[in-house]
């Protein structure tokens, strides 16, 4: 049965990748959409099973490879963890499968084909990575996702930055996955096993964290840690994901929000135990979380393209569910993976319908005034933005307050209250960034003036345009045929603009419903609930023969969770009211801010120049040195000259032996003839 | 007294009366012709020797040298006539395209 999940999907990739250019498009939408519905409804099956039975499910597809000792079957296994990354991901993809037969309905018939088989390969691969029970065969599932995001973010190939923008997200993701495979070679000599189940048993039963010490486990875990900061956008890795959005939109909800970017944070609940032995990684993991939450907040503050806050918004997100990883609160990371796959997929969405409204408008400068224009995406979108804003009863509320209670509450005494601090200056930048893109799109008078008059220091403004100019012949904008999409002619935009059509506002509809209810799984004991989601992951992070010892004894402290429960509730509220005095109510001050602090902004707007930085201190050393070395050295200099020289040596030789060659019978004959008599006279001579 | 060594001589005279029609002569067919006077020098030799020695080796030599003769002067004519129609002329000077 398990097998199934991720067949499923990828029977609709063979079908829709080999025959998808013949087929119309509601058949390869349909099948593309039935092969993932109906792998959700399989993993629905599967996981009753799992939760019912109490017992994880395995399921050994073949056997992979036999090599000495080695011995890796190409195994699943379904336990509690993996049952709610399975459904997250066929529930979500499911959804974002229907969306997407909405938004992409201008393509050609072959790219839309194209695009289903892609996002169906992408679930499959994604369900292999979150299924597989050994450390290669997720491997699989995390170099598939990988090749998908390439694949998609690059979709339209044709526009350079796309292109460009799939590129850098590959190459980006391969110094993780260099991490991932050193961290699979250690464990494995380490452990002489690589099914992370006995990893995990094997591990515990030799190591305490304080024997552990600073061994094995801890540069184990290091390296799968530098595996999951570039899948997951984490500092140092995290500058491809912002560029990903060059992909089409729903592709940045499935890939780049929901499922694919959450596989560090999946790969750390994996490994918990491992991690649990590691203190010194798990407090890099704290502190890079932390960082990256920062850092993304601030710079989501002043972008203007609306799928770039976005963006940002998400590495800010994923940073927190380090944080939570980094603090050993699990279940909490992982609940928060659950939710944000919600609220961020319908953010996502959201911003698609919009982009998809405005003919491939992204710059939020030139929106607002939409809420009358299309009110499903507002209500919608704006429930998404409360959820992530953490503003009770929805859904982000829960999970970033137990991320931020179990960081107060966790060990270390100074450092936790650093971490404290900025993940709460995090929540407050959050619903800031998250409301200014709110007021900026949907409130307010319809702006369309072209970007402002500073050109030098608007890094993403040419970004932008040239989007807009590539956008214009091949994104969905070509629904308004006789419309063009650059901004300053859009005439009479009023009467052309419509809201979502059916399709996706089934999907925005379904996923604000989530956004609402999803976080009533893990309502914390502190406010009356029983947090069931802790309780359901626990024993996935344990090892398998490990006692269950509930975390009691935290629970002492619910007066000061309440305390500290209100004071985000507050910053957050705070947020929303400071985004609606600079966006909403007086415009103006946020130009004059903006002013005022012109270097802080500038720098925020460029980016914090990590990537000129990269650029500087990577991209262009490896390119002189492949260019002067490499290039013109070792290749043209030493390998082309050796194959050169024979050619030139044997062309000179035989220049010189052809003139025997001369045509003339008589010469040929004279010369076998003296060949003759040298031959016999040698013999009768000698 | 006929003895081994004037059968040698001859056959000796033969083939350099053969090589020299071979460098000499200035015509495909003429050329041919004194191979087959070369090879028919080999072939007394053969014999000769052969009987000499008490043996049959020689002759049988011999046949094997006359079928591939026979061949070779059938390939070797057949050239001589498709060059012919294609150059109007018998002269070996005038095939010398397949050089340098």
């Amino acid at each position: 049965m398990l097998i199934l999940i991720p067949l499923l999907p990828f029977i609709g990739f063979v079908v829709n990748a080999f025959l998808g250019k013949r087929l119309p498009k509601s058949i390869s939408g349909g099948l593309a959409c039935a092969a993932i519905v109906g792998s959700f409804a399989v993993a629905l099956a599967a996981v009753w099973s799992v939760v019912s039975s109490h017992h994880a499910m395995e399921q050994t597809a073949f056997t992979w490879i036999t090599s000495g000792e080695l011995s890796i079957p190409f195994a699943f296994r379904l336990d509690n963890l993996s049952s709610l990354m399975i459904l997250v991901i066929t529930g979500i993809g499911s959804l974002i499968h229907i969306y997407s037969t909405g938004y992409m309905h201008d393509e050609p018939d072959s790219e839309y084909a194209r695009y289903f088989s892609y996002l169906n390969l992408f679930a499959a691969f994604m369900l292999v990575l979150v299924l597989g029970a050994s450390f290669p065969v997720m491997f699989v599932g995390w170099e598939g996702v990988g090749l998908c995001s390439y694949l998609l973010i690059g979709f339209w190939f044709k526009k350079k930055s796309a292109s460009d923008a799939g590129k850098k997200a590959f190459v980006v993701n391969r110094v993780g996955d260099f991490g991932f495979i050193l961290a699979m070679l250690i464990i494995f000599v380490t452990f002489g096993t690589l099914d992370i189940q006995a990893v995990a048993a094997a591990a515990h039963s030799t190591y305490t964290p304080e024997t552990a010490g600073i061994g094995v486990i801890t540069a184990a875990t290091l390296l799968l840690f530098l595996g999951a900061t570039g899948k997951s956008a984490q500092i140092p890795l995290y500058v491809w994901l912002p560029d990903a959005m060059e992909g089409p939109t729903p592709v940045s909800a499935l890939i780049h929000a929901a499922t694919m970017v959450t596989a560090g944070v999946y790969l750390i609940g994996r490994c918990a135990v491992l991690f649990s032995l590691a203190p010194i990684t798990l407090a890099v993991v704290a502190a890079i979380g932390t960082a990256t939450a920062l850092m993304a907040g601030t710079i989501g503050l002043v972008q203007n393209d609306i799928k770039r806050v976005l963006a940002y918004s998400t590495v800010s997100q994923l940073g927190y569910m380090f944080l939570a990883m980094g603090v050993g609160a699990y279940a909490a990371g992982i609940f928060h993976l659950y939710t944000h796959a919600f609220f961020k997929a319908l953010l996502f969405l959201g911003s698609g319908a919009v982009i998809h409204a405005l003919a491939g408008e992204q710059d939020l400068r030139n929106m607002g005034g939409l809420k009358k224009h299309l009110p499903i995406t507002y209500w919608t979108f704006l429930i998404g933005a409360l959820a992530i804003a953490g503003i009770p009863p929805l859904a982000g509320f829960f999970s970033k307050d137990e991320i931020l209670w179990r960081t107060y509450s966790t060990e270390w005494p100074a450092f936790h209250l650093l971490l404290y601090g900025v993940g709460i200056l995090t929540a407050f930048l959050t619903a800031t960034y998250m409301f200014r893109l709110v007021f900026m799109a949907f409130h307010g008078e319809r702006r369309h003036e072209a970007p402002p008059a500073h050109p030098e220091e608007e890094e993403p403004v040419a970004h932008a345009a040239a989007a807009h100019a590539a956008s214009a012949h091949v994104a969905p904008s070509t629904k308004h045929g006789t419309q063009h999409a650059a901004p300053s002619t859009q005439h009479a935009h009023g009467a052309h603009i419509h809201d979502a059509p059916p399709a996706m506002a089934f999907a925005l509809i379904v996923l604000a419903m989530g956004s609402v209810l999803a976080g009533f799984i893990g309502v914390p004991h502190a406010i009356g609930g029983n947090n069931w989601i802790e309780t359901f992951l626990e024993p996935a992070f344990l090892a398998p023969d490990a006692v269950h010892e509930a975390a009691e004894a935290v629970h002492a402290g619910a007066s000061v969770e309440l305390m500290l429960m209100g004071l985000s509730v507050g910053l957050a509220a705070a947020g929303i009211g400071l985004a609606s005095y600079f966006w909403l109510r007086n415009p103006a001050a946020s130009a004059a801010w903006a002013q005022r602090f012109s270097g802080i902004h500038r720098l925020l707007l460029n980016k914090y120049y990590v990537d000129e930085l990269y650029d500087a201190a990577i991209v262009q050393p490896i390119k002189g040195i492949s260019t002067g070395g490499l290039w013109k050295g070792v290749d043209a200099g030493g390998i082309d000259f050796a194959v050169n020289g024979v050619g030139l040596g044997v062309r000179g030789s035989s220049s010189l032996l052809r003139r025997l060659q001369t045509g003339s019978i008589r010469v040929y004959a004279a010369s076998l003839f003296a060949g003759a008599v040298v031959v016999l006279g040698y013999y009768l001579w000698r | 007294m006929i003895t081994l060594n004037h059968y040698l001589i001859l056959s000796a005279l033969l083939f350099a009366i053969g090589t020299a029609g071979v460098f000499l002569r200035r015509n495909l067919i003429t050329m041919l012709l004194s191979i087959e006077i070369m090879l028919n020098a080999v072939n007394l030799t053969f014999v000769a020797v052969g009987r000499y020695l008490g043996t049959v080796d020689g002759q049988i030599i011999t046949f094997f040298v006359m079928t591939v003769a026979a061949a070779e002067a059938a390939v070797g004519l057949a050239l001589v006539i498709a060059l012919f129609r294609h150059r109007e002329t018998l002269s070996p000077d005038a095939f010398t395209a397949l050089k340098w």
